[in-house]
């Protein structure tokens, strides 16, 4: 019994998770401009990484489209490779 | 004909008109290959993300043309000759992208949410 230390008179309520969907389906876009930072930063963290995609909710197709912008936008110095607080 | 999107970063070191006579060399090498200039969009000097060959900054040109496949091997032998010229990356088009950049030009997003392309 000393083990659980704190005992509550009524369950924790978990904070729900956000339903994640896939923004690309949703708003129908086709294509990820790699010229367009902003839209790109809401995939990568503050130092610069991509987001995996139970983070970031894309279906498969359109990560992989994401990933590829990303590349593009570093290999052209618009995204760093590493940096910190990129925010 | 394939439709591509050239993006070049030239030294910050060039001057205005360094810079417009580069454009219109690389513009005339593809119109005399029988490629077609879509749309020219110099971006000027930008900060990069991170130091190209010791420089900060840069100065950004996006083109967008038409050419045949072949056509790209060549341009590549002159970028890679010319010093002013830091980086370059030729992209290829699919039709959603080239709708994508016609969208874009045209003022067609809502600025809310990207709209239907």
């Amino acid at each position: 019994m000393a083990k659980n230390e704190i005992k509550y008179l009524t369950a924790i309520k978990q904070e729900k998770p956000k339903k994640k969907f896939c923004r690309f389906k949703k708003y129908g876009i086709k294509y990820v401009d790699y010229k367009d930072i902003d839209f790109l930063k809401k995939f990568i963290n503050e130092q610069g990484k991509m987001l995996p995609r139970r983070l970031s909710g894309n279906s498969l197709k359109y990560q992989r489209k994401v990933s590829d912008a990303v590349k593009k936008a570093r290999q052209m110095a618009l995204l760093p490779y590493v940096t910190d607080l990129l925010k | 004909m394939n439709s591509y999107e050239l993006m070049l970063i030239f030294t910050p070191v060039l001057s205005e008109e360094d810079f417009k006579a580069a454009q219109k060399k690389y513009s005339d090498f593809i119109t005399d290959h029988s490629g077609t200039i879509v749309h020219s969009n110099p971006w000027g000097l930008k900060s990069l993300a991170y130091p190209i060959q010791k420089k900060t900054t840069g100065i950004y040109w996006v083109l967008e043309f038409t050419a045949n496949a072949d056509f790209n091997e060549k341009l590549k032998i002159q970028l890679l000759r010319d010093e002013s010229v830091m980086r370059h990356m030729v992209t290829k088009l699919d039709k959603n992208a080239v709708e994508y950049n016609y969208t874009k030009r045209n003022g067609g997003f809502k600025i809310t949410q990207k709209a239907e392309a």
